[in-house]
């Protein structure tokens, strides 16, 4: 039952990738459905742990062997409790909307059946990923993980940029990839196994020394999957994919795998006090850098990228603070799964709606000509800022509440940062709401070529046509997802928060502590709220109480370097890439002179040795028998002498 | 049977007046010199080489007395019927456990059928059908006059280029004495590693030698170069037959004896001679470790191993196509066969006086087969060098001394005789005006013109040069595995030298057929029959599921990896 979890999309990416164009005319139905069927079995299985006591509810289903070798035990099993639970409904659930609104968006892309293919794949390998009871098996849907986002970032492989940003994506995530593995050796060297119940099991037994290592690894792997500094260039230009991709990426897979990968590993954090600190500065770090980012971006998916970056940091933050915060970090990442699936596939609308643009200075005004799709990213909008009642207001503000927990400075700086990050956060969101859907309609302002971020560029090509855009609604099968996924981003939050149901549900597996606040929770969302406003209002200040330019204004230092992504690529550039190049420039020296003076010396010799050898052999009948005969000689001598000696 | 009865009356007669017979001493009655027993004969157990002995014998008489148009179809027919019969019965002996719990010396003393006999015999009887395929095909040749011919000449006496010659090729002549005489160098050759005396090893040698020699001569094209190399080997043969046989007159003048199992219990110790009229010469280490050593190096040069490989190259060059091919691959299983039992029966307890000597051959083999290689122009010699190479790899595991040993010496000689095969089947495809074009040159650019015919040979060159994935690399593996085990670590490096130097010229061909522009007059792939076509077949299976899945067949080695004494 388990592993149809996983069969039944995987199936569905099969059916779609390898049945031909026959299928080109229903495939995005069966991809849509197979998604579905996976969502129903989650219920189902879901009615069912419901069904048990909280101790009992864990399930595991062993499918066959996969490396039985003594001493090294490799099983394809599942384990399905709680938290890998809440994972395959949020994947399931949010996917299949994703599918169904992607049924409408992809319409007229010739390729639509092998995009449902790889939609598919990403379902199965995420599901995977979470459903494996053992880390090799997790790594395998990481992997897989990696090679969907791949395929469906650069699914509009004709476009340059999409093929970069696809390749970057890959390659920024084997770093990750490669901490994942060397984590999961050290597992194997120090437990002696890579199943999670020994592991985590016995993790209290290991040296903090060996957890630490195994904990910053593993760190590194969510860096990369999660996006998080210094991992996190790739999210940026993943944008190149289509809109639902990004949603999916950014809502209920990828992304939220670094989330799960370190809280599942709770046990060995929370040996490693080291580590948990290291966890807690990515997750704030990110946090704000991503905020940052945010907040200069014109691109409207590009702003929504540095929110995600931004949330997910608050989430590593919260799971870096140990039990304290697991419960919360898990919590945010459903919440924000319902509010950034619908402002994605919100943001979709209104590029569908308007040529495909993606420059919100070329927005403005859009209200009157979507009116769901306004509603529903309205209410995601508010949702994201921690607008009071709705879904992230409660999960953020547990995160800040937990921050602040933390105890000593650590716990002051934590709660402050996050309380910055709630004003920026509530600031770069009112903004994007502010410039696609009031003030002025400047798509109706004649066209020019945007002298702004170069890396908008591949939207020129739609700018370049002079055709006016006619804003409209999208069609029911784009707008249904969007209004579910609204209702989730209201309610959802409240109804985790009312008796403390999702904490509760969750603490068999991650267990939970109460922490213990300096400051009182009502003064906390007091903070929290006024931060809300102070974010709001600043923005309203800037954007909604004068006109947009349509041409971007040069800005300040921090505007042009956020713009820039805070100059993650220029340093990845000077640091990594030049060193790389000139590493391999010596070595390329070093192969040429060294390597092949040596293997060309050896050739010479062996070929001139070969041209003289081969002057023995002079087709006289003679010279050969005259040669046995001397073998023979000194091999009767060699004998007789080895008997001497 | 005359010649038998005579020697038998005789050493009887003379078993009184004290002067020694070997055929008495043969059949171990020792005790009863005056009295002849009646010789006993496991005809089962001999069944595959007396059915392969019977069908050759049947060929003979058919080339006399068919006529010429019936030959050609009843001597393939009765080739293959024989070979098949007489698998058949390998197969039927092996799974009535005559390989492994029933092994037993048969044939008064002369033959020991056990499981590396049977191992062997199967492997050669292979070999022969697949070597028929090659023998019989008739498509490649233009026909002559309106007969198909193969790759033999149309009358071996007439004078190469003479009047004869030319009358002979008007008339469709062909030679369908190929076909016994591939069926006498088989069942000899099936006899050699089973032969548990030395009298019966030289008998086997001369039984498949004679018909080898004649092989070699009989070219339809380039007849002169044919004639030399068959001349050359049988001179170079005769020579180390000598070897051989002097070698044999040394050790029963140590041992009074010519019986493995017996010469291998004076040398223990086990049995003393009590014979007086040897009694100047029993017990002389020195007959016994120049006997030896003789003997052994009438098997090397069978190999053809350094220093006793230099008719390889002209011979290989030389003979038909067809005949290299079967020659190459039959020759070495049998006389490795050989080897082995001599080295593992008789002279297990000199293994500190030959392992050193061998050891150099080994060396010398290995990297002598493969430096000379990498200058060579013509394809027939460059896979000529490569099997001297090779001999060197397959002594690595002959000197490991141990089970392993055996039992990865015997799977090498089954991957490496069906590579050898479908490599040179692949040569005899590629013509053009005056034949098969051998010069490495015409090779040029072959892959853009038949790309599947170059990737088949490339298959096999890879194997040669033991690429993952290819019987080749499973069969390096088991024997350099076998001889780091059996102390030989050194040798192992070596074979590993010498494995990277082949790899280059193996690879080099393969750059030549692919990554060269093709040559505008170079050479046409002919289309062949059914048998080539499935001789290559053939060949690539067994390389790629040797190299995919080599355990089963390991393992089938392994059970047959036993001696018995």
């Amino acid at each position: 039952m388990i592993g149809l979890l996983v069969g039944v999309p995987l199936l569905g990416a099969a059916v779609l990738l390898c049945g031909g164009r026959r299928l080109d005319r229903s495939g995005h139905w069966v991809g849509t459905l197979l998604a579905a069927v996976s969502f129903a079995i989650g219920a189902a299985l879901f009615a069912s742990m419901l069904g048990e006591s909280a101790g009992s509810r864990a399930m595991h289903s062993k499918l066959f062997s996969w490396v039985p070798v003594e001493g090294f035990q490799a099983d394809v099993a599942f384990q399905l409790d709680q938290l890998s639970m809440t994972f395959v409904l949020l994947i399931t659930g949010v996917g299949t909307l994703i599918h169904l609104y992607s049924v409408g968006y992809m319409e007229h892309d010739p390729a639509r059946r092998r995009f449902f293919g790889y939609l598919n794949l990403f379902l199965a390998a995420m599901l995977l990923l979470v459903l494996a009871d053992n880390y090799l098996l997790l790594y395998v849907g990481w992997e897989g993980v990696g090679l969907a986002s791949y395929l469906l970032i650069g699914f509009w492989q004709h476009k340059p940029t999409a093929a970069t940003a696809a390749k970057k994506a890959f390659i920024v995530n084997r770093v990750g990839d490669a901490g994942l593995a060397i984590a999961i050796f050290l597992m194997f060297t120090t437990f002696g196994s890579f199943a999670f119940a020994p592991v985590l099991s016995s993790a209290g037994d290991a040296s903090e020394g060996k957890l630490t290592a195994i904990g910053l690894m593993l760190l590194l792997a969510a860096c990369g999957k999660s996006a998080q500094v210094p991992l996190q260039s790739w999210l940026g230009d993943a944008m190149e994919g289509p809109t639902p991709v990004s949603a999916l990426i950014h809502a209920a897979t990828m992304v939220t795998a670094g989330v799960y990968l370190i809280t599942r590993s709770g046990a060995i954090f929370n040996g490693a006090p080291d580590a948990q600190l290291v966890v807690v500065v990515v997750g704030g770090v990110t946090l704000l850098f991503g905020a940052i980012v945010g907040c200069a971006k014109d691109d409207i998916k590009k702003a929504l990228a540095g929110s995600t970056m931004s949330q997910i940091g608050y989430m590593i933050l919260a799971a870096g603070l140990g039990p304290i915060g697991y419960a919360f970090a898990i919590m945010h990442l459903v919440t924000h799964g319902f509010f950034k699936a619908g402002l994605f596939l919100g943001a979709g609308s209104v590029m569908h709606g308007m040529n495909d643009e993606v420059d919100m200075r070329r927005y403005g005004g859009l209200r009157k000509y979507m009116p769901v799709t306004f509603v529903t990213f309205g209410l995601g909008y508010l949702a994201i800022i921690g607008f009071p009642g709705l879904s992230g207001f409660f999960s953020k503000d547990q995160i800040i509440e937990a921050a602040f927990a933390k105890g000593g400075t650590e716990g002051w700086i934590l709660g402050a940062v996050t309380l910055l990050g709630a004003a920026i956060t509530a600031y770069y969101m009112t903004r994007v709401m502010l410039m696609t859907f009031f003030g002025e309609e400047r798509w109706r302002q004649a066209p020019t070529p945007s002298p702004a971020e170069p890396d908008v560029e591949p939207a020129a090509e739609t700018r370049g046509e002079h055709a006016e855009p006619h804003p409209h609604e999208s069609p029911k099968v784009m707008t249904i997802p969007m209004i579910v996924l609204a209702f989730g981003s209201v309610f959802a939050g409240g109804i985790f928060k009312a008796g403390e149901s999702f904490v509760n549900w969750l603490e068999p597996v991650t267990a939970f502590e109460h922490g213990h606040s300096p400051v009182s929770a009502s003064a906390v969302t007091a903070a929290t709220v006024v931060s809300l406003v102070i974010g709001v209002g600043a923005a309203w200040f800037q954007y909604g109480r004068k006109p947009v330019p349509v041409v971007a204004p040069r800005g300040n230092l921090l505007t042009r370097a956020a713009r820039r992504d805070l100059l993650q690529d220029d340093f990845n550039h000077v640091v990594l890439v030049s060193g790389g190049t000139h590493l391999t420039r010596s070595l390329v020296y070093v192969d040429h002179k060294v390597v092949d003076g040596a293997v060309n010396g050896t050739a010479a010799t062996f070929g001139g040795l070969s041209g003289r050898l081969r002057r023995l052999q002079n087709g006289f009948a003679r010279s050969y028998a005259v040669s046995m005969f001397g073998g023979a000689a000194v091999l009767i001598a060699a004998t007789l002498l080895m008997r001497a000696v | 049977m005359t010649g038998i009865t005579d020697l038998a009356s005789a050493g009887g007669a003379s078993g009184a007046s004290g002067v020694p017979s070997l055929w008495t001493l043969a059949a171990g009655a020792a005790g009863a010199g005056d009295k002849l027993q009646a010789p006993s004969i496991e005809y089962g157990k001999l069944s595959p080489v007396l059915i392969v002995l019977g069908a050759a014998a049947l060929g003979v008489v058919i080339d006399a007395f068919a006529p010429r148009k019936a030959r050609y179809g009843a001597q393939l027919f009765v080739v293959l019927a024989g070979l098949a019969a007489a698998f058949a019965a390998v197969i039927g002996l092996a799974a009535s456990g005559v390989g492994s719990s029933k092994a037993q010396i048969a044939g008064m003393g002369a033959l020991a059928i056990d499981g590396p006999t049977l191992f062997l015999q199967g492997t050669l009887l292979l070999v022969g059908i697949v070597g028929a395929f090659t023998f019989a095909e008739r498509r490649l040749e233009p026909a002559a006059h309106g007969s198909r011919v193969d790759s033999f000449a149309a009358q071996p006496a007439s004078v190469p280029g003479g009047e004869g010659e030319r009358e002979a090729v008007k008339a469709g002549w062909t030679t369908t004495e190929v076909f016994p005489l591939l069926m006498f160098a088989v069942g000899g050759m099936m006899l050699f590693p089973a032969a548990n005396d030395l009298l019966t090893l030289f008998i086997a040698l001369e039984v498949f030698s004679l018909p080898l020699y004649l092989l070699c001569a009989l070219a339809r094209r380039r007849r002169l170069l044919s004639q030399e190399a068959a001349v050359k080997y049988f001179l170079l043969g005769a020579f180390s037959s000598a070897f051989l046989l002097f070698g044999t007159a040394l050790l029963y003048g140590y041992a009074g004896t010519v019986n493995y199992s017996g010469i291998a219990r004076v040398v223990s110790g086990a049995d003393a001679v009590s014979d007086p009229v040897l009694a100047d010469t029993t017990g002389n280490d020195a007959l016994l470790l120049i006997g030896g050593a003789l003997v052994v190096m009438g098997l090397l040069f069978k190999v053809g191993a350094v220093p006793f490989h230099m008719w390889t190259p002209d011979v290989y060059q030389g003979a038909p196509t067809p005949v290299t091919g079967f020659m190459a691959a039959a020759t070495k299983v049998a006389a490795f066969g050989a080897l082995l039992r001599l080295l593992y029966v008789v002279l297990p307890g000199l293994r500190w006086d030959w392992r050193p000597v061998m050891w150099g051959v080994a060396i010398l083999t290995m990297l002598g087969g493969a430096v000379v290689a990498i200058t060579q122009t013509d394809i027939k010699r460059l896979l000529a060098y490569s099997s001297i190479a090779h001999a060197g790899f397959l002594l690595a595991g002959v000197i490991a001394t141990s089970e392993d040993g055996i039992s990865s010496v015997l799977f090498y000689l089954g991957a490496y005789s069906f590579v050898t095969l479908g490599a040179f089947a692949v040569v005899t495809l590629v013509r053009d005006a005056g034949g098969e074009a051998t010069h490495l040159s015409k090779w040029a650019g072959l892959g853009r013109r038949s790309p599947l015919l170059a990737a088949v040979f490339a298959v096999f060159l890879l194997a040669f040069a033991g690429i993952p994935l290819t019987s080749g690399f499973a069969g390096k593996f088991a024997v350099f595995k076998a001889a780091a085990e059996g102390g030989a670590g050194a040798l192992v490096v070596v074979g590993v030298i010498a494995s990277a130097i082949a790899a280059f010229f193996y690879l080099r061909v393969i750059v030549l057929m692919f990554f060269s522009e093709p040559q505008a007059d170079g050479p046409s792939v002919a289309v062949p029959s059914v048998m080539t076509t499935s001789a290559i077949a053939l060949g690539v299976v067994v390389t790629v599921v040797l190299g995919v899945a080599p355990q089963y067949f390991l393992d089938l080695a392994g059970q047959a990896g036993v001696f018995v004494r």
